[in-house]
């Protein structure tokens, strides 16, 4: 009984990352854009510079009979085919799991490519979680789970989030929150697709703090949305060097 | 919803701090108990809530974030928030997390109403 208990503990505890000091980035193919994430920290919502914001984004599986758990494992192996066009993640062979880092190449408005990264902080059955590190515009933990309520699966996007210094904080507050929406609704209404659901998302969004934290702001000198337009050239030069 | 496999009670341990003694599993669904022993906490003016972790069974990432609208909230009111008798699992969660550099960590209660007591 108590040799079962222990085993359940350690795989409740394994679903955890170990701590990183630096992130390592590993198993990304070629044609990606691989910058801002190898060497950088982890930050999350607490070093951030702009208002803290919780967005909950929900959607209901009616008459979906899979349960939470393969619905986490359906958006886990699924998880850059369900977002908007232009976007990809790029996360390593072993799937999202405790301590992995993805990859993210984004299209920014203006179709500006910005290169940035997620680390996966926790993974169970029924939910995972992302953190940001430096450089990536919002400070954020992201979880997606998925859960019974009403005998409905519901499935859900969280992030608690800061814009990670004051240039994100104007683009947030100009086209980055709606943006955002966008990108999370998106991609809730095509995990729902998949399931053969055609559902609407309901939103959520509360500010949690409203002091912006002028501490954090030079947290700008990694800003990835300045750094991929100024390094992606040399980076595609480099490329085209060691092909040749 | 599942419910909440937590509880939480409260205890005055100065005139100034109040520790939330946590037994069970902080996850997303602990909102409201620990919202409402956020608030008994508070009511006599405590300017430092300490945390207990001693029966800590379980707590997941949404658990984390619950901590971090916790602190934010804490703060606002200009109280600090303290924590003991986290296991070295959640010591090393919390540093992930960073957590750490928001909630001080202590190994027992007399550690953490010492620091509540100076001002920490």
């Amino acid at each position: 009984m108590e040799d079962r208990e222990n085993k359940d503990r350690a795989a409740r505890d394994a679903a955890w990352a170990k701590p990183v000091d630096r992130l390592r980035v590993s198993g990304v193919p070629d044609g990606a854009l691989n910058l801002n994430v190898e060497g950088r920290q982890l930050t999350g919502p607490l070093r951030g510079f702009g208002k803290m914001w919780q967005k909950t984004y929900r959607v209901r599986l009616d008459g979906v009979e899979a349960t939470p758990q393969e619905v986490i494992a359906a958006w886990k192996e699924n998880f850059s085919k369900f977002w908007p066009e232009g976007n990809a993640f790029y996360g390593p062979l072993t799937g999202i799991a405790p301590g992995e880092v993805a990859v993210l190449n984004l299209s920014m408005p203006g179709r500006i490519p910005l290169s940035t990264g997620v680390m996966v902080i926790f993974a169970d059955e029924e939910s995972f979680t992302f953190m940001t590190p430096q450089g990536h515009m919002l400070a954020a933990w992201i979880t997606f789970s998925a859960f019974e309520e009403d005998d409905t699966k519901v499935v859900q996007v969280q992030a608690l989030l800061r814009a990670t210094d004051p240039l994100s904080e104007i683009g947030l507050r100009l086209f980055g929150h709606k943006s955002e929406d966008e990108f999370w609704r998106h991609t809730l209404k095509a995990l729902a697709a998949h399931f053969g659901v055609t559902a609407s998302v309901e939103q959520q969004v509360t500010c949690v703090d409203p002091r912006l934290q002028w501490s954090q702001a030079g947290n700008i000198w990694h800003s990835a949305a300045l750094r991929t337009p100024l390094y992606a050239p040399v980076h595609w030069l480099r490329r085209m060097i060691r092909r040749s | 919803m599942p419910q909440s496999q937590v509880k939480m009670d409260v205890r005055k341990v100065t005139p100034q701090a109040s520790v939330i003694d946590i037994e069970g599993d902080v996850t997303a669904f602990s909102e409201n108990v620990l919202m409402d022993a956020y608030t008994d906490a508070s009511s006599d003016g405590a300017n430092s809530i300490i945390l207990n972790f001693s029966n800590l069974d379980y707590m997941n990432s949404s658990g984390i974030g619950l901590l971090v609208t916790l602190l934010i909230r804490a703060q606002r009111q200009g109280q600090s928030l303290l924590a003991y008798g986290l296991s070295d699992h959640y010591r090393q969660i919390f540093e992930l997390t960073r957590l750490n550099e928001a909630i001080s960590c202590y190994a027992g209660e007399a550690d953490a109403v010492a620091a509540a007591s100076n001002g920490r």
